[in-house]
This record gives structure tokens, sequence and C-alpha cells, in this order.
């Protein structure tokens, strides 16, 4: 056996040289081998970015709205929609998982060994080399004194001493802090128990019943109730799952859906969860302030009684080993209560409906056939103040712009456009409207129809006002007799435009009115004519409106005031852009009955504690091993032919090389209190 | 002769702890255990038993600290005062932040911060002027005023927790909830880890390389308060609301900290090279630096020039890259051209090492606190989420560091460089992620 070298900073293990190598041999060495877990570390590493920049476990169709079919078709075969869960990945993790192992098989035991090894067999030649020595020259007959000295020395500054008589030399070898050994123990011992733990915790599990056939991935939308037994899971089918399900007020469920890919699976639950109430806190400001949900835990098995908890983000509820978090909300179908004012058609009563979010209503309307998808109710909307309305305070104010609901109108060829309603009038600029929001597709944002509200704040005056627009042949009376219950009698060919232009107006909103004016006029006469039909329209307008408030009671005969005026003008601007609103009524929300549902995430993570034990060793192993250092000391007692004694003291840390220096320096220091100054390398 | 065992004590033994610290030490220590006990008193009402054990725990861990390293008794003491200063000018009101002259000019939140930004940015113009000047008085003054900077932060965060429960006791939390409140805490722990290395190695050559980084977070930090007005207290999402926040957050900025003071070491232990680039690498480089630069030019004027201004601000922000690649570059090529003005690489190289050591202990300690957060609030401890991941990545590339220091004994300028890209890594976890990704863990935007 050699002597160590001054810098035993590598974990060294025994590598005698086999004259024929294996090829297991070979493999071991390749995997133990430092380059490769450097390499390893760095792979992991960018392959890890992979799946951070590109959105993982989305829905398959937004990728191929992303990126296209054939790039999704790309993404797929790579696995890259599920980079964490992909063969490759986990390919790379099994070989970094191998590296480490080996690692720690090929250098542990030496590990272990030096902790409680002396190394009393030094030579007096690598005793030399080290930069951290001093030597004494000292009387022959001190022997037994110096001795004393120098394992009082040792031991006071807490090093553990073993002394050795050789043939020709005393040595006292002594070491202290062999536990830094243990810090590149813990560390990569750590790594892999994660893995491990965290196998366990994955979905490879779940992938590997689904292919050897034991289960089926259920790719259509169905209820749960609709899940066939091989989509099912039964407790303790993997040892861990992660689920969800929506919860509406006052239902239960015993089961949690598990997504994977494009699809997902039912895991039943060895007991029940019943949502008692779900609630929402905001505060001042309008962000919400607390999730929470009162559930009851229904066992028979196992409970006397229903186990009542409550349960908040941050705060999950772990009963029998599952844990139950707060996790989403919405709406569990809450009832609404609506009125259809008609937008197109001669029918003037609004007809009153009543639908379940989630629920599809067939519609006849005077466009045909329509399907009425309610999707989403919600009773606060907590919304930044327009700018208009901010003032000058710093601070963002918010509003509660009270209840809404989207829905969708689907046609008969399938094609839907997306609404959102809001149920109060919203009060901008001092005026009152009613948002009604329209939008093409999720992509876009909502562009809102402002409904003026009338003195009553209800949208009745402006949908009178449009319904009686639809009329034609009343609407066309009506402006004959106020034609002729004018002053001077209006020409029959003005009678003819002013009629002409309402219906224009009605019809295709005030696009139609300036294409109409495009197509038969000159250019050169085109903005003056232009101004003049918007001129006729505007007063034809404004006699019909007339007679919609003659209609309601208020009194026209002396004109009309401001507060009329004003709501005229926001009429026409809402009658300007109706055309493009798409749908052939105006749904307002008249009462509600809410029931919300709670979105539970449901656990069982069976590799959990392994991990947790990993991480343990991993924090105790990384403070081990860089606060903490493998320290050795030889003292080397050795009479001279000339009658002396020559006292040799050298040593070396594995970390920390100024301490130890420091350490040795106040050793020497001391040492020269008792024998007289030292020889040796005095560097500072 | 004989000896007796009293002596080889005493010639030998260190003092034990008890007998190494003065009477300063101890009641210091007391004041802080009587101080942390009537903060306990009037605030348990509002902490679980978490907190009580971590407002414990922190005292002890503090006390500590300052045992071991002195100033940090000076700096608490400072904090106090300005702390409870400010409090007491507060009184029970936010609004008296408007009208008393204490608050508006100095000590509300708000103007602490913008008194730490000054000061750190007049620090580092200090060591620069000490490093070619070698004035030992403009280096003292250089470090005091870090120090002061440091005290203000400090002060600015504690007022600022104070502040948030002056707005309602529901919306009070520790500032340490979203970018612009971590940001201080960044240049404040990134700044007492050089000061502690300044004056462990009495040597202040390092601070401007350290300053630089911790001026360039002050720059940001101005930008996102002026620009984006993100010094708003906002109440904290249900998410949040929990005493792992006041873990997870600080001991990953301990991390971030150490390693981009690991990296600004890496710059300084490049430039103290005792061989310059050799003549045809440098041939190279330079060419690389200038394109470097005009190309950032170039997109800086397009991107002032552009008439929409939101193009227009991408294109500047996006001249940062090039402009950064380019410094790069000129970092490369003055490799060992500061070797006169700095200390030997091998001190800088050891001081690296342990930045980079407690860095990676910090982080390992942060990211399994967050792990176990995240079983807590999101129904795992791993995800997969952006944040975490790049989390790994941090510490996947400090791993790789370490494995080939202390196991190959890498010194020298690869390592020094390693340490600099490091930082790259370390800033997109940080920012980066907030900026490009989405995920669950998007508590601070841009």
């Amino acid at each position: 056996m050699t002597a160590p070298l001054p810098t035993p900073d590598a974990p060294s293990p025994d590598r005698p040289r086999r004259p024929r190598r294996t090829f297991g041999s070979l493999l071991l060495e390749l995997l133990g081998s430092m380059n490769l877990a450097i390499t390893l570390l760095v792979v992991v590493a960018v392959a890890s970015v992979v799946g951070t920049v590109l959105k993982q476990n989305e829905p398959y169709t937004n990728y191929v709205i992303k990126f296209g079919p054939f790039w999704f078709e790309v993404f797929r075969l790579l696995g890259l929609d599920d980079v964490y869960g992909a063969p490759w990945f986990l390919a790379i993790l099994a070989f970094l998982l191998a590296s480490t192992s080996v690692c720690i098989y090929r250098n542990a035991p030496g590990m272990l060994r030096e902790m409680g090894h002396f190394r009393t067999e030094v030579q007096l030649k690598s005793l030399r080399a080290f930069h951290n020595r001093a030597q004494w020259a000292l009387p022959g007959g001190e022997r037994e004194r110096v001795l004393a000295t120098l394992l009082a020395a040792l031991r006071a500054q807490g090093y553990r001493t073993r002394v050795v008589e050789q043939a020709d030399h005393t040595l006292v070898a002594a070491m202290k802090g062999a536990v830094n050994r243990l810090g590149y123990l813990f560390t990569h011992l750590a790594v892999v128990v994660i893995c491990l733990g965290a196998l366990f915790d994955g979905n490879l599990f779940l992938k590997l019943k689904e292919w050897s056939g034991d289960v089926r991935l259920e790719t259509r939308d169905l209820p749960a109730r609709d899940y066939g037994p091989a989509s099912r899971l039964v407790p303790g089918a993997t040892p861990s799952f992660r689920g969800s399900v929506m919860l509406p007020e006052g239902s239960v469920a015993n089961f949690v859906f598990v997504r994977l890919r494009d699809g997902a699976f039912v895991q039943e639950l060895p007991f029940a969860v019943e949502l008692k109430a779900f609630r929402v806190e905001h505060y001042a400001t309008g962000q919400p302030k607390n999730f929470e949900s009162d559930v009851l835990i229904h066992d028979r098995q196992h409970l006397a009684e229903p186990m009542a908890a409550t349960i908040r983000v941050n705060h999950p509820l772990v009963y029998r080993g599952y844990a139950i978090y707060q996790s989403d909300f919405g709406d569990g179908g809450s009832l609404l209560k609506l009125k259809a004012w008609p937008l197109a058609g001669q029918r003037a009563e609004p007809p009153a409906l009543e639908g379940r979010v989630g629920e599809k209503l067939a519609l006849q309307t005077p466009q045909g056939p329509r399907t009425l998808e309610i999707d989403d109710f919600r009773l606060f909307n907590i919304l930044p103040v327009p700018e208009s309305e901010q003032g000058d305070t710093p601070e963002k104010k918010v509003r509660n712009f009270g209840p809404s609901f989207t829905f969708r109108l689907r046609d008969a060829a399938g094609q839907a456009l997306e609404y959102q309603n809001f149920m109060a009038p919203m009060r901008l600029g001092g005026r009152d409207y009613f948002l009604t929001g329209v939008r093409g597709s999720p992509a876009e944002d909502f562009r809102y129809l402002h409904i003026p509200a009338d003195a009553a704040l209800s949208p009745a005056r402006f949908l009178r006002f449009v319904n009686l627009l639809q009329q034609s042949q009343r609407r066309d009376a009506l402006l004959d007799e106020r034609s002729a219950a004018g002053a001077e009698p209006v020409p029959a060919e003005i009678r003819e435009v002013r009629r002409r232009l309402v219906a224009l107006f009605a019809e295709g909103g005030v696009d139609a009115v300036i294409g109409r004016a495009r197509s038969v006029v000159p250019a050169e006469r085109l903005e003056e004519a232009t101004r003049l039909y918007l001129d006729i329209l505007r007063s034809s307008l404004g006699e019909l409106y007339l007679a919609v408030l003659a209609e309601e009671g208020v009194k026209v005969d002396q004109g009309i005031g401001p507060t009329e005026e004003r709501f005229f003008n926001d009429a026409l601007n809402a009658l300007a852009v109706l055309p493009a609103y798409g749908a052939p009524f105006y749904l307002q929300l008249t009462g509600f009955e809410q029931v919300q549902a709670s979105g539970l995430q449901i656990t069982k993570s069976s590799g959990q504690n392994v991990v947790y034990f990993g991480f343990a060793l991993l924090i105790a192993g990384v403070f081990l091993m860089f606060y903490s250092s493998h320290r050795r000391l030889w003292s080397r007692v050795a009479p001279t032919p000339d009658g002396l004694l020559d006292v040799l003291v050298a040593g070396t840390g594995n970390r920390h090389q100024g301490e130890f220096e420091r350490e040795f320096d106040t050793l020497r220091a001391g040492l020269a209190r008792h024998f007289g100054p030292a020889s040796g390398p005095h560097d500072h | 002769m004989a000896v007796t065992r009293e002596q080889l004590v005493e010639d030998f033994e260190r003092p034990s702890l008890l007998r190494r610290l003065s009477w300063f030490d101890g009641a210091w220590a007391l004041l802080l255990v009587l101080g942390s006990g009537y903060a306990y008193r009037l605030y348990h009402p509002y902490m679980d038993a978490y907190e009580v054990a971590i407002q414990a725990a922190a005292t002890l861990a503090l006390i500590a600290w300052g045992w071991y390293w002195k100033p940090v008794r000076g700096l608490t003491l400072a904090v106090a005062a300005l702390s409870l200063f400010a409090l007491w000018r507060y009184g029970g009101s936010l609004a008296t932040a408007q009208t008393d002259f204490f608050l508006k000019y100095l000590l509300a939140s708000q103007q602490a911060f913008m008194w730490m930004s000054a000061l750190y940015v007049f620090a580092t113009l200090a060591y620069t002027l000490m490093m070619f000047t070698g004035s030992a008085f403009v280096g003292r003054t250089a470090t005091a005023l870090t120090w002061s900077a440091t005290a203000m932060g400090l002060a600015g965060l504690m007022v600022r927790w104070r502040e948030s429960y002056l707005m309602g006791t529901d919306i009070g939390h520790i500032p340490v909830s979203n970018l612009y409140e971590v940001f201080i805490l960044f240049a404040v722990i990134t700044a007492l880890l050089y000061l502690y290395h300044e004056g462990r190695a009495a040597t202040r050559t390092m601070g401007t390389f350290v300053l630089l980084v911790i001026s360039a977070s002050v720059g940001f930090l101005l930008w996102y308060t002026f620009d984006r007005e993100a010094y708003h207290i906002q109440p904290l999402v249900p998410a949040l609301q929990s005493y792992w926040m006041k873990i997870h957050v600080p001991a990953n900025f301990i991390g971030y900290g150490a390693f981009a003071f690991a990296a600004m070491l890496g710059v300084a232990a490049i430039l103290a090279q005792p061989r310059p680039l050799a003549p045809e690498r440098r041939r190279v480089v330079l060419p690389l630096a200038a394109a470097g630069f005009v190309v950032a030019g170039a997109l800086l004027a397009a991107g002032l020039s552009a008439g929409d201004a939101g193009f227009g601000a991408t294109l500047d922000a996006w001249a940062m890259l090039p402009a950064t690649v380019a410094l790069l570059f000129v970092v490369a090529a003055c490799q060992g051209r500061l070797a006169a003005q700095l200390p030997a690489p091998a001190l800088i190289d050891d001081m690296m090492y342990k930045a980079i050591a407690l860095g990676f202990a910090a982080f390992t300690v942060a990211t399994i606190l967050g792990a176990l957060w995240a079983a807590e609030a999101w129904g795992g401890y791993w995800s997969w989420d952006p944040k975490e991941t790049w989390a790994l990545i941090v510490w996947l590339n400090y791993a790789g560091w370490l494995h080939l220091r202390l196991t190959k004994g890498l010194r020298g300028t690869p390592m020094a460089w390693w340490a600099v890209i490091g930082l790259f890594v370390t800033a997109f976890a940080f920012l980066g992620v907030n900026m490009f990704l989405s995920g669950l863990h998007s508590y601070g935007t841009l």
C-alpha cells in the first residue's frame, strides 16, 4: 500500500488493474466515470429546458392550432408535449441514476474505510511533501515529554489520535472531520433515493398498465358514470395518482379524473367527498383572498359519522393517505332566468327563457334554428375601472360590475359566436349601459355592444326602438305620418328616400348606408352626399325615437330633454354596430339561482416519504460536504544517529485549505512555545 | 520540565465560545431576544405556530450570525433604529407618509429604496475610483457606502412590512412576495456576501465587480419602479398565504445572491489572470465584441425610431442580448489586464468556490423547501413547472461546476468562465421564467 498523495481531494477508489477486462467491468468503468457524470448533469439540464419553452400537457388541439398538424405530429412523436414523461428523457434520467449508483458502489466502501482509517503506514517522504509541515530537532531524552505534548496539542484541537510504535520511530496519526466523507455518500445516495421515490409518484406505472393493455384511455368527453370498466382504475391500481374533479355544491363524488395526453381515466376512491359549500372571499381591492370548500367525507368502513372538513388553498385535507386540495372553482349549474329581446323579425314581446349553466337549449329564431349553450355564470366581475374614470390617485381603482354569464349561439351549420352579458347596467361617463360582448373564438377579445339603459335602468326602451326599426310597415307608416304632421308637407321623393335609408340602416347598419352612397353617387360628390344621407337618416330615426318615447308616455310635444337626447345619441351608436352583433336577440339576465362548483385535486403519493428522506439526506450531505473538512495530521518522532530527536508534524485537509493552514499555524506556534522555533515552510 | 495539562490547554485549545464573546455580544443578543419577545407579544395573534417557530429560529440564527461575523451586530442595530423610528413616525396611518418629513424624504419604504439605490451606485463609483487610484480613504468610503445602502435596503423592507399591515391587517405580509420586493432582497444579500468576503480577505478590489451587478439590479429596480409602477403593495393571492414563503424565498435569494457574487468574482478572476489572452484569439474576440455592440446599437436605434411604441420597446429590450454578449467578449479580450490591481487569482478562485458552495447549499435547501410547499399548495412536490424546472437546471449547472472543482481540482479561466455563464442561467431562472414562460409560479410579471 502506498502513502496518500498530498492532496487527497478526490475520492480515490482502489482500482487494481486486471489483466483481462470483461464487458461488465468496462461498462462499470464507463458508467462510473466522472466525465460521463458531468456530461449527464449538463444533458439533463439542457433537456429540461425543452419542456419549459414548450407548454406541457396542453390539450392536443392547442398544439395543432399553434404549430399546425405537421409539427404537432413531430412533437407528438418526440413526446415534446410531455417531455418529462417521454421515453428519451426518462432514459437520460436512468443513465444519470445508473452513473450515480455505480459511483456510489465503487467509492462508498473506500470512503467508509477512509473515515475510520488513521493511515498509520504513512511514509516519511510523503510527510515531507506536505505543504503544511513543521520540524524540530530536540534533545534525545525528551521523547516522553514530546509525545505527551504532541498528543495533548492534537487532542486540544479536536483530533482523534492513534500512536504506532515502529522499528525506527513513533508515529502519532490524527484526524478529525471524517464525517465530511459522509457528505459525498449522503448527497449521491440522496439523488438515487429521490429519483427512485419520484418514480413511484410519476405516471410511469399508469403508462405501463396502458401499454400492457390493462387499461384503456378514454378520449371522449364523457361524464364519469359513462366510463367503461377498462378506463377505470380501482384504488391501489397504481401506487400514486394526481386527479381532479369539479364538484357542484350538494353533490358527491367517489372518483377523480386522471388526465393523460388527450384523454382521461376515472380513478375510483375508497371514500366519497361531498361538497357542502364553496366560498370565495375578496380583498377590498377586488383580488381573491380565499377559496374554500366545506366538504363531508363519507366512508362507511372507517367512519361512523361523515367527517366534516374545510379545505383551503395551502391547507389540504389528508385522509387515509389521500390528499385533497382546493385547486379550482367554477359554476356548478346555476339556474338563469333570461329574457330574449328580439333584434330581428317582427315579434315585439320578449319571450322568457330558463336554463342551467352547462345546458343546451334549441331555439327557433327569425334567422333560423339556433342552439343556445350556456357556458358560465359569474357572480362577481371585479374589474379595473375604465381609464376615463380612474382619476388621479396612483392606486388602480377596481369595481364589482356584478353578475355576468357567457353563452354560445350555434347555428345549424355548427358555427358559433360567443357572448358575455352583464346583468346590471355599467356606469360609464355618467351614463348607464348594458354591456354585451361578442367574439368569434376564445383567442379574441370580446367586442362590447353598449346598450343604453333607460330611465328605469332597463334596456327596454332601446330594444323597443330596435323592434320598431325591424317592423317595416309600422316604421314606414310612422315616418309618413310624421312627415305629414310637419308644418310644411314633405315631397314624396324625400319621403321615399327616408324610408329607403331607414330600411337600409335597419338591415345593415351605418355601413350599409355609406355603401349605398358609394354605389350611386359619383366620387366627387360622395362626401357631401354621405353627409346629406346621414342627416336625413338621423332626423328620420329621430322621428321614430319620438314615437318610442311617446309610446312610453314621455311628453315629447315641447321637444325632448338632454337625457333623452343623450340616450338617442347612444342608441344611434349602438344601432350603427348592431349588424355585427350577429345574434337574433339580446339575452337579458333577469334572475338567477347560483350553484357553485369547487375543483378539488385529489392525490395519492406513495413515494413522497421516500423522496422526503432523500431531501433530508441531500441537505445533510451538502452541508457536511462543504462545511466540514476531513483533516489529517501526523507527528513522527524518530531518534537520529547523532542522539537527537527528529520531530516532524505535517498534515492536510480535503476542504478549506486556508482554514487548515491557519489551524496548522496555531498548532505550530503552540508547539514552538514548548519545542522552540520550528523549521519548515513559512509562507505567510 | 513538567508540563501541566492546563498549560497545554491554554497553548493549543481555542477558548470556548462563551469566553470568546464580549459583553457587547451578550448585550446585543439579549436585546435581540427581548425585541423578538416584544414583537411576539404584539403580533402573535397574526401568526400561526409555524410562523412563531420561524421567528424564534430566525432570532437564534441572527444571534449566531452576529457572533460569527461581528459587523452584523452594528447592522442590525442600525436597521432596527431606522425601522423603529419610521414606525414611530407612521403611527397608525399610512397617510402620514405624505406629510411627515422623515418619511417623505427618507424612510417610507419607497424612499428608503431610492436611498439604497443611490448609495449602491455611489459605492460602485467609489470602488472603481479606488481600484485605479489605490486610495485607502476612497476604499473605506466605498465600504461605508455599501454598508449604508444595505442598511437602508433592509430598513426599507422592514418599513414596507409594516406599511402592508397599515393598508389592512388582511393585506399585511412579509415583503418577499413579488419581483419588486425580491429585487431589493437580492441586492442586499449580494452586498452582504461581498462585505463578508471583503472583511475576511482584507481586499476591496473586488468591490467594483460585485457592486456592478448590484447596480445593474438597481437599474432594473428603477425601471420597474418608474416604468411599470411595480412598487404598489399588493395583497397576497391565496397560493402565497403560507409560512413557507418566509423561508423559501429568502433561502432562494441567498442562492441567487451567491451565484451572482460568484459570477462577478469570475469576471475579476479572468481579469486577474497572470497571462493576457493569446494575440491570435484576441484578433477574433475584439471584432466579435465590436460587432455585438454595432448590432445592439442598431437594434436600439431601430427601437427608438420605430413608429409602434410597443414594438420599439421590444427591439430595445432585445438590444440587451448582443450588448451582453459583446460585453462578455470584452471581458475575454481584457483577460489579465487588471493583474496588477487585483489580488492573486488563487484568492479570487477560493472565494468563488466558497460563494458557489454557499449558493449551492442555500439553493438546495430553497428548492427542497419549495418542493415541500408545492406538496401543500399544488398537490405534489414536483410538477415540472417552468420555475421548478429552471431551479433544477441551475442546480445541475452548479453541481457540474462543483464536481469539476472538487474531484478534478480544476481552476483558472475555464472555471471562472463557467461561473460567469452560470449567472445567465441563474438570471433566466430568476427573471427569464417570469418574462417569457408561464406557469404556476407567475407571481412577478414584467
